[in-house]
Formats: structure tokens, C-alpha cells, sequence
């Protein structure tokens, strides 16, 4: 009791001087909620069990850690792609770098303009998904992310969108510190794609809010920089209906401390839902985190979880990943694998894998491994001629390939693949 | 072509002797087959030979065309011309068997200091070869060795040989796992790269690989040493009568 006092009492004095944003229209109201939401659950300590396996203090403290600007001569990711460029900078939106905010069967807004309009059907979705998903688990971050954002990206999909949307990430202040917070509507028997890539600040808060309607298809892919010190908190919440799919595929790279909630309700029949991630992270300051809460609570429903680390020189790699079945969702299958390739002694997996069923006619399943490279594949392959570098490449991207298969688009996965042989290559 | 000279090797975990002085030498384009009972040392001689770790070497020597295999990396003695044909493939999720055999034949040549194949050279090239083995296009797109049978797995084994065109060919258990047609058609594989300038090493528990892989020597191989060498029809005394005798003769 003392702790929890204790902790209210600290959130309490760390927001007594914020100031929610000004001029949010309809948002006002939402982000009051947000920050009541957040006062009432405090905001996350290492004592509590959700962040039992990552530190969240420096996403909490008043002032974000500097994070150094690394260049490198690696081109922008998806540049052959055919995309509706979006551009932030250090979260402020580059008008100039962005195209227009127009493509077939999407409609495409700045958070802030649809703040402004006093009818808009981001009020029904803005902190409602969230909202939801902060049961059974608490998420004040997320909570302080509808608070708090300064601007996002708001799309409903009305058709079959023709391009992806990319939402660019730049990072060119090595103080800055970003709150984002970004709307997707899937509407009945639309499809999009978007594309998040970029370091995006020092430190960066990020969450986006998903709603597929009945046979709706949202692909959902991020490449989350490389090579530089920021943190990142980032948030999915979905909410997939009837016969609808939601994949999404999330690379990382480095980073000091990265943490992905992806919090996913099926609440319609026949639906399926697909979270995968990949990650490669070197040195003892690197610390990567999913955290996955899928939720069936409809019948026949399809999930999936697969995420591969590898992870070296003293990396930390997370794995927190629950699949509930509520009573009367008959027929679900779901499958939750997490795997940690830990190329010496001193990095480090921690997996929390969890299943919660309430029905009887279910299939679910989940597994956990950590390992290094198999020795045995490692001398056949240099029996043939390899050399050893290039062999314990290879046998690091056959280790991710799982998770990489999961990208429906294999042009995508083709161009993520080369940046992480390009890192493989760098960091042996 | 290979030199084999009082080789004594242990494991490196453990204080067990299982190579205990192994002389052999093999001329170039002769193929000598090593028969001997289980746990004899035949299959750590393949291993010690191309570079697999867990064994420390206590004496003795072994060399390719006068340079020391023993000094060189797993990959180093690949591409100075020696290939060891596995008992059990290794599966390698993820990674396409093209690519691989590409990966392979490329990193050989560039040490060897030759131009790498072309994407367009090298598929002709490993079509033809897979065609002969029974390698369909399905198989050579598949991951590494993931889903295949054991006779699929083998097949894979002489391909890669076949592309790689090594000058000393080890061939370890080759035909275990294998049905009499699979075993064939390895064997013509195998038949096929015989030449003026390429040795063989056959590895096998039985004489019915050497019906189909005639050997010029077989060697009798016991207790971590080769007790008994002669012409093929040793390999038929061993059918007939199996090892006993022959253990007890040189006892």
C-alpha cells in the first residue's frame, strides 16, 4: 500500500506542471481523460511486475536522455516503393519533404487538423482503443501518449488503398523528445498498408490506434532505425473485426532502449491476427522489449506471435507475450513463439510467455528457446568453403528468417533482409 | 594427393584416445574405401581431416598435396581442394539451397583467386549437374537440406561436390539411409567426378557401396588404427565373414 501511494504520490509531482496542448478541439476533452487515466494508474517503476524486465525510468523522468546523432551512408528504407511519404522531424511535421496528403481509397489528416474539426470520426477512435486496452494490464504510457501527443497521422481507409502510407521518422536533434500519436480506419473490405521507418528523437513516444471493420486488411511494417542511443515506447491497439486480418512485422536495430506494446483484441469471427518482430542489438547498453497482448474474444479466430532476437556484447533482449481466450471463443488457434540467438555469453533473453484460456474447443500453443549458432551447421558450412564470418552471417539470417517470412509483401522483406545482412556485416 | 602420417588424435573434452597412429597415403584419381566396426575411428578421421572442432591432435600429420591440412581453417582446407560428403546433412532453415551452393562456390574461387560465377553461369551450371542427380528445381530452391528425405539429403551432398570440383573427396557413411536405387544413383553421382586428378575417400560399414564405387585399395580400419590394407576383394572377406577374422589375424 505504501508503494502504491508511493507511486501515485511520485507521478502526481511529475506531472503537476504539465500542460496538456493547446487548441485540440474535441481532443481537449480526450486528453484530460488521458491524463486522469494516467494519475489514477501512476506512471510505470521497475517495481511493478509489467516492467519487471525492463527499466522504464528514462521514459518517465521530466527531461529525455541526449541521444548522438549517428549518420551512415545506408540509403532512406522503401525509396523504390511506390508510398505516400509522410515526414516528421523530431516529431514536427515537414510539409516540404512530405508529398500531399492524397492517394487512392485513403483519406490522410494531420492529428491536429482533425483536432480542429468539430465533427470527425477520429473522436470516436481518438484514446478509445487505448482506454480499452489498459485492462487487465495498466499502460500509463500509453495513457500519458494520448495526453500528451503533439501531432500524428490520422487515415481512413475507404477502398483498397493503391500505396502504402509512410510515416518518416526523422531524427536531427540529439535533445529531442517526441510524443506522436497516429489513427488508423480500416473501413468494411478496405486494405492498407503503412510503413513506419526512422529513429524518429532522443526519446520517442509513439502510439497508433487501429480499427478494422469486417473483412477490413490492415499490413502494418516498421523499421525502426539503427546504429544511435534513443529510447522508444511505442503502443498498438487494435481492435480486428469480423474476417478481417492484421499483420504486422517490426524490425529494430540497436537503439538503447526500445520497448513495442502491441495490445490486439479479435472481436469478431474468422479473424486473424499476425505480430512478428525481428531485432538485432549489440553492446551492454542495448535493451529491446516486446510486449504482446493478443485478446480472442470471438469465434474461429487465428494469431500469431513470432519474434526473433539476436542479440550480442551484453544485449538484453524482452519477451512478454500473453494470449487470452475468453470464454465462448471456441476454435481459436493461437501460436506465440519467441527465440533469442545470443552470439556470446554475456547477452542476455528474458521471455515471459503466458496463455489464458476460458474455452474448451481451443488449439493454442507457445514456445521459448535461447541458443547460439548451432556449431554443427557453422562447420558445414565452412566445410564448403565459407569463411567464418560469412558463415555465421548466414546462419544468423536463417535464424530471423521465420520472422521475416511473416512480411507479406516480399519486396519488403527483400530490402529489410540487405539491411540486416548490411548490419550483420558491420557488427561481427 | 593425401598423406597421412602416424595421426593420433583425442577428444578434447575427454582424455580418450580415438585416432592411435593412422598411416595412409592416397595417389591421385585412386579411390580407397576405409571398412572398419563401429566406434573404430573412421568417421573422426573425415572429421579431423576437414576441420571439424572437439578433437586435439597428439601426433602425427596430415597433408594435402604437401601442405599441412592440420594448420588450416575449416574453410581453408575446402578451398584448397578437400570435401567431406556429411553422414547426416545439416538442415538449414532459411537459407536457400541455390544461394548457398552460390555462397560456396564463390567464396572458393575468390580465394583461389578466380572471377565468381555470374548469377546466369552459375544456374546453368547447377542445372545441368542437379539434373543428373534428380535434383529438380524445387528442391534447389528449398531451404538447405529442410524437409529433405535421407536420399534427397545424400543427393545434395555429391551436388555440392559436383560444383565445387574438388581434388580429395571424402565420403563418410554416404550410403546409410539409402534404398538400393537411391544408393545407385549417388554412386553414379560419385562415378562420375572419377578422374585422372581426383581422389576418393569411401567411408562405409558395407561392401555393397563398393559394388556400385569400385575401389582400387580398401583398408581395414580398428581401434583408431588401419590394421589390414589389400585390393577390393578385402572388402569381400568382410562381407563374407565379417571383422572377426580379420581383427583376430592381426591381433
Amino acid at each position: 500500500m505504501a508503494l502504491a501511494t508511493q507511486k501515485l504520490d511520485a507521478t502526481k509531482a511529475r506531472l503537476a506542471d504539465i500542460a496538456l496542448p493547446e487548441g485540440s478541439g474535441w481532443g481537449t476533452a480526450a486528453r484530460a481523460d488521458a491524463l486522469a487515466r494516467v494519475r489514477r494508474m501512476g506512471l510505470p517503476t521497475k517495481r511493478d511486475e509489467y516492467w519487471k524486465y525492463t527499466d522504464p525510468t528514462t521514459l518517465t523522468v521530466a527531461d529525455a536522455p541526449q541521444a548522438a546523432l549517428h549518420y551512415n551512408d545506408e540509403g532512406p528504407l522503401f525509396n523504390a516503393v511506390d508510398r505516400v511519404k509522410i515526414v516528421f522531424v523530431d516529431g514536427v511535421f515537414d510539409a516540404n519533404a512530405s508529398d500531399e496528403l492524397t492517394a487512392e481509397g485513403v483519406e490522410i489528416e494531420r492529428l491536429a487538423d482533425a483536432m480542429a474539426t468539430d465533427i470527425h470520426w477520429a473522436k470516436e477512435l481518438y484514446g478509445v482503443l487505448e482506454a480499452r486496452g489498459q485492462k487487465p494490464v495498466a499502460r500509463p504510457l500509453a495513457a500519458l501518449n494520448t495526453a500528451l501527443a503533439t501531432d500524428g497521422i490520422v487515415v481512413r481507409v475507404t477502398g483498397k488503398a493503391t500505396k502504402p502510407i509512410n510515416l518518416i521518422y526523422l531524427h536531427e536533434d540529439e535533445a529531442s523528445d517526441v510524443i506522436l500519436h497516429n489513427l488508423v480506419k480500416v473501413e468494411a473490405g478496405a486494405e492498407v498498408t503503412l510503413l513506419e521507418t526512422g529513429p524518429a528523437a532522443a526519446r520517442f513516444s509513439k502510439l497508433v490506434e487501429v480499427e478494422v471493420a469486417e473483412g477490413g486488411k490492415f499490413n502494418h511494417i516498421r523499421a525502426q532505425g539503427r546504429d544511435h542511443e534513443r529510447r522508444a515506447i511505442t503502443h498498438c491497439f487494435a481492435r480486428i473485426a469480423a474476417n478481417s486480418t492484421y499483420k504486422s512485422f517490426t524490425l529494430t536495430f540497436n537503439g538503447v532502449l526500445t520497448r513495442n506494446e502491441c495490445v490486439l483484441e479479435i472481436v469478431g469471427d474468422d479473424a486473424v491476427a499476425h505480430v512478428a518482430g525481428a531485432c538485432v542489438g549489440d553492446g551492454r547498453d542495448f535493451h529491446h522489449d516486446d510486449t504482446v497482448f493478443v485478446t480472442h474474444d470471438a469465434l474461429n479466430g487465428e494469431s500469431r506471435q513470432v519474434f526473433k532476437k539476436v542479440l550480442r556484447n551484453g544485449a538484453t533482449g524482452v519477451f512478454q507475450g500473453k494470449i487470452l481466450v475468453k470464454e465462448g471463443a471456441q476454435k481459436t488457434d493461437g501460436y506465440q513463439i519467441s527465440q533469442s540467438l545470443l552470439l556470446d555469453e554475456d547477452s542476455q533473453f528474458l521471455a515471459k510467455p503466458e496463455l489464458e484460456i476460458y474455452a474448451d474447443d481451443v488449439a493454442c500453443s507457445h514456445g521459448s528457446t535461447s541458443g547460439a549458432i548451432d556449431e554443427t551447421a557453422l562447420f558445414y558450412l565452412r566445410s564448403r568453403g565459407v569463411s567464418l564470418h560469412d558463415a555465421r552471417k548466414l546462419l544468423t539470417l536463417s535464424f530471423l528468417a521465420e520472422a521475416l517470412d511473416e512480411i507479406e509483401d516480399h519486396n519488403l522483406t527483400e530490402e529489410l533482409r540487405d539491411r540486416l545482412e548490411g548490419w550483420l556485416s558491420r557488427h561481427s | 594427393m593425401l598423406k597421412i602420417t602416424g595421426l593420433k588424435v583425442k577428444l578434447e573434452e575427454e582424455d580418450k584416445q580415438i585416432l592411435k597412429g593412422v598411416d595412409l597415403s592416397i595417389e591421385p584419381g585412386m579411390v580407397h574405401a576405409i571398412m572398419g566396426p563401429n566406434g573404430s575411428g573412421k568417421s573422426t578421421l573425415s572429421y579431423v581431416l576437414s576441420g571439424k572442432g572437439g578433437y586435439e591432435v597428439t601426433g602425427g600429420s596430415a597433408a594435402l598435396e604437401g601442405k599441412d591440412l592440420l594448420d588450416m581453417e575449416p574453410e581453408e582446407r575446402a578451398a584448397a581442394g578437400l570435401f567431406l560428403a556429411f553422414q547426416y546433412p545439416v538442415e538449414i532453415p532459411g537459407v536457400g539451397n541455390m544461394t548457398f551452393l552460390r555462397t560456396a562456390v564463390n567464396a572458393q574461387r575468390k580465394v583461389r583467386g578466380e572471377p565468381e560465377l555470374s548469377a546466369g553461369e552459375f544456374l546453368k551450371e547447377v542445372r545441368g549437374k542437379a539434373k543428373s542427380l534428380k535434383i529438380d528445381a524445387e528442391m534447389l530452391k528449398r531451404p538447405v537440406n529442410v524437409g529433405f528425405s535421407g536420399g534427397e539429403k545424400k543427393r545434395n551432398e555429391i551436388l555440392q561436390m559436383a560444383m565445387l570440383e574438388p581434388k580429395m573427396c571424402i565420403l563418410d557413411e554416404t550410403d546409410s539411409g539409402l534404398d538400393v536405387d537411391a544408393m545407385k544413383l549417388v554412386a553414379e553421382g560419385v562415378n562420375a567426378l572419377r578422374s585422372e586428378g581426383r581422389s576418393f575417400l569411401v567411408i562405409t560399414h558395407y561392401q555393397r557401396l563398393l559394388d556400385h564405387i569400385k575401389p582400387d585399395i580398401v583398408h581395414i580400419m580398428a581401434d583408431g588404427r588401419i590394421v589390414k590394407s589389400g585390393g577390393p576383394e578385402l572388402a569381400l572377406e568382410v562381407e563374407n565373414n565379417g571383422y572377426a577374422d580379420i581383427l583376430a589375424e592381426v591381433a
